[in-house]
């Protein structure tokens, strides 16, 4: 019985294989931003991680053309996921996202192209992004199209937020600014090698850290009080 | 005796792989050609105005400007008359009068090209602005390009001059180690981003030398007003 109450607690970071058709609760959507978080749980995605979150506003913008893919992506692949032979599915989901990373970066370049130099080629490298081939292979080629939308806005939006989470820390900690504005006065000395590659992995290695810190002590507590119900036994 | 015969396996779906990819592949041209069509002339209204933008913050006064092209056979050509080559962008002030013309370079710096925009201004035959358009140079070094006031001072009225034939400049740009410029055409670098400031330098020469020729020659195209 204490055995069973532990596992039960134990907080899993693994993707439970979803094998029959989900019905939509908040769940769906909460998942990726929290307990599925692409970056900070999942770690998929690192490449734009580390590589665009050197300010705030790039960090966003990623973020956002990132969570556009997922959507649009799933959604295809939802309606197409009784058509599509199982030989074929790669080829096709790449086909599927590449198509969308293509209406991505011309709207991108409409938009501002400040934006679109800042980002640079990882615009074009959201294709071979795993957060989004990961949904379609794992979520959207076997659930509905509704829950494939709240699914991928959820998981894009904790992309999103993660990414933010690394560019503003970044931003404030490298220039001292945030989103362009300065913070702390001319005589702020900026710590610039936050802005600079390494700086990226400092800032997502601090993150992790406090990310798993906190899961290690939940899970400790969870033995402690399950140690304790099975002593009063 | 049982035997257990292996099942064979399913036979490849060859068509409905072909329709699926078929339809797939459709889909997405279909949506690439109309996401294509749709933001060209979006994307070249901004590209216009980004460039405007930039001359206008280059050039102090300015409000109009007039696009032209340094063919590659040294002449100064409107931009909207078909000919092709080099962009320089001539910027005028509230009365219509040339302010400095803008002019393009690019050398290659820490990492990868710098592109930069010059101001050549005909009258005194100098550089009189710069403006960093792309670098990957590293932030707090190299970005100091744009910003450091000792550096910018290069750009006050940077010696553009043409040798006396007319064909190229009497001094090439160079830059020179910081505290060591003696010259009004050489640069004085930046300490501790020396590769950046020579990137800067041959980006100088460069524009100055392929454009400074023709607009001197055919200044008049220049001035003559629209």
């Amino acid at each position: 019985m204490a055995e069973a109450n532990q596992d039960g607690a134990k907080p899993t970071a693994s993707t439970p294989l979803l094998t029959q058709e989900e019905t939509l609760t908040a769940d769906t959507f909460i998942r990726g931003l929290w307990k599925e978080n692409p970056v900070f749980v999942m770690l998929l995605g690192m490449c734009p991680t580390l590589a665009v979150t050197n300010s705030t506003i790039n960090a966003l913008g990623m973020g956002l053309s990132t969570t556009f893919v997922l959507v649009f992506s799933g959604i295809l692949v939802s309606l197409l996921r009784h058509w599509i032979p199982k030989q074929v599915r790669i080829a096709s989901y790449i086909v599927i996202i590449a198509t969308f990373v293509t209406l991505v970066d011309y709207a991108i370049q409409a938009i501002s192209l400040e934006l679109y130099s800042a980002l640079g080629a990882f615009i074009q490298l959201i294709v071979v992004n795993c957060v989004i081939l990961g949904r379609a292979e794992s979520y959207a080629s076997k659930q509905r199209v509704l829950p494939t939308i709240v699914n991928s806005l959820g998981t894009g939006v904790g992309f999103t937020l993660a990414l933010l989470a690394l560019g503003t820390v970044r931003e404030i900690l490298g220039q001292g600014t945030l989103l362009g504005i300065p913070l702390f006065g001319p005589d702020f000395q900026p710590w610039l090698v936050m802005i600079l590659p390494p700086g990226g992995f400092f800032v997502l290695g601090a993150w992790l850290l406090l990310f798993n810190w906190r899961r290690l002590r939940l899970e400790r507590r969870a033995k402690q009080s399950t140690g304790v119900l099975a002593d009063a036994r | 005796m049982h035997v257990e015969l292996q099942t064979p396996p399913a036979p490849t779906p060859v068509w409905p792989m072909l329709r699926t990819l078929g339809t797939i592949a459709t889909i997405s041209g279909l949506l690439v050609v109309l996401a294509d069509q749709l933001s060209q002339p979006m994307i070249a209204d901004k590209q216009r105005l980004l460039t405007e933008r930039r001359v206008f913050q280059m050039v102090p006064g300015a409000v109009s400007k007039r696009d032209f092209v340094v063919t590659p056979e040294g002449r100064l050509e409107a931009a909207d008359s078909g000919a092709s080559g080099d962009p320089v962008y001539a910027a005028y002030d509230a009365d219509g009068q040339l302010k400095a013309v803008a002019i393009l370079g690019t050398g290659s710096g820490y990492a990868g090209p710098v592109q930069v925009m010059f101001a050549y201004d005909p009258g005194c035959q100098c550089l009189v602005g710069s403006k960093v358009l792309k670098s990957n140079e590293t932030p707090g070094f190299g970005d100091k390009l744009d910003f450091d006031p000792a550096f910018l001072k290069n750009f006050e009225a940077l010696d553009a001059r043409l040798n006396d034939e007319g064909t190229a400049l009497a001094n090439a740009i160079v830059t020179v180690k910081h505290g060591t410029k003696t010259e009004p055409w050489q640069i004085d670098a930046i300490t501790g981003a020396t590769i950046s400031s020579r990137a800067m330098g041959k980006a100088a020469n460069q524009a100055a030398q392929r454009a400074a020729p023709a607009i001197q020659r055919d200044l008049a195209k220049l001035t003559q007003p629209n």
